[in-house]
């Protein structure tokens, strides 16, 4: 059995799901996947030598269809991650009409967890008065949208 | 600084998130995307089975209202930190 080419697959295959998975989670992985990325690279490594070995010792080692088809694959599995990593991700709309800085932020109300109505209001006034009690400088509201976990 | 994440999801989604992440801090739902649209946040299509969901964005408001910061990520994989987050607040003081 020539495990080298069945190696370099199955890395490239974890190398596309562990981004998901695990490594987009933080920052550090996730902002440029520089883990995935060494992961094609090893298995890239892995599927050279077994491609070499299954063409060069013909006789000793199987592989010469089973090689070429799981690098093709692999290359595939690569090439969607790069879509995903590199074209996908960054197909954002413009915004063009979001706040500004040194806009009036848009009010709003919507429920929270429990149901209840928040308006932005609300929570500028509260923002103001915690400051204006404790005698410190004003603080502010921080508004994170986000994708939504679905 | 007080932190309000907003999205679609309905407000049991985000009830059951929070209680699996111990998240403490204020969830807002926007169903209907209304607020997302005021915005100019929307993200068509972009949800699961094609809803329209909120691209990633964050404000920093002070306490009257006025935008003091604001992070656009053009990469939806690349979002503002809280080491970012941390020193745009030193903007109110």
């Amino acid at each position: 059995m020539n495990w080298p080419i069945w190696a370099g697959f199955l890395i490239s295959l974890a190398a596309l799901g562990s981004y998901p998975l695990f490594f987009a989670q933080f920052p550090v992985t996730g902002d440029v996947p520089w883990v995935n990325f060494s992961m094609f690279g090893a298995a890239a490594v892995m599927l050279t030598a077994g491609l070499r070995r299954a063409f060069s010792s013909q006789a000793l080692y199987r592989g010469k269809i089973a090689g070429p088809i799981l690098t093709v694959a692999s290359v595939a599995v690569m090439g969607f991650f790069v879509f995903l990593v590199f074209f996908e991700s960054r197909g954002l709309p413009a915004s063009h009409g979001a706040p500004q800085v040194g806009q009036k932020a848009p009010d709003f109300t919507l429920p929270d967890i429990n149901g209840n109505p928040v308006s932005l209001a609300g929570l500028l006034a509260e923002a103001q008065a915690t400051a204006d009690n404790n005698g410190q400088p004003p603080r502010g509201v921080l508004l994170i949208f986000y994708r939504g976990y679905w | 600084m007080r932190p309000i994440a907003i999205s679609v999801d309905t407000p049991e989604i985000s009830r059951s998130l929070c209680a699996r992440r111990g998240y403490t801090y204020t969830f807002l739902s926007d169903v209907n995307a209304e607020v997302i649209k005021r915005y100019d946040l929307l993200h068509a299509g972009a949800g699961k089975n094609g809803q329209d969901i909120a691209r990633p964005a964050e404000f920093l408001l002070d306490s009257s209202g006025t935008v003091r910061w604001v992070n656009l990520t053009d990469d939806f994989r690349v979002r503002a930190g809280p080491e970012q987050m941390i020193e745009a607040a030193k903007l109110l003081q």
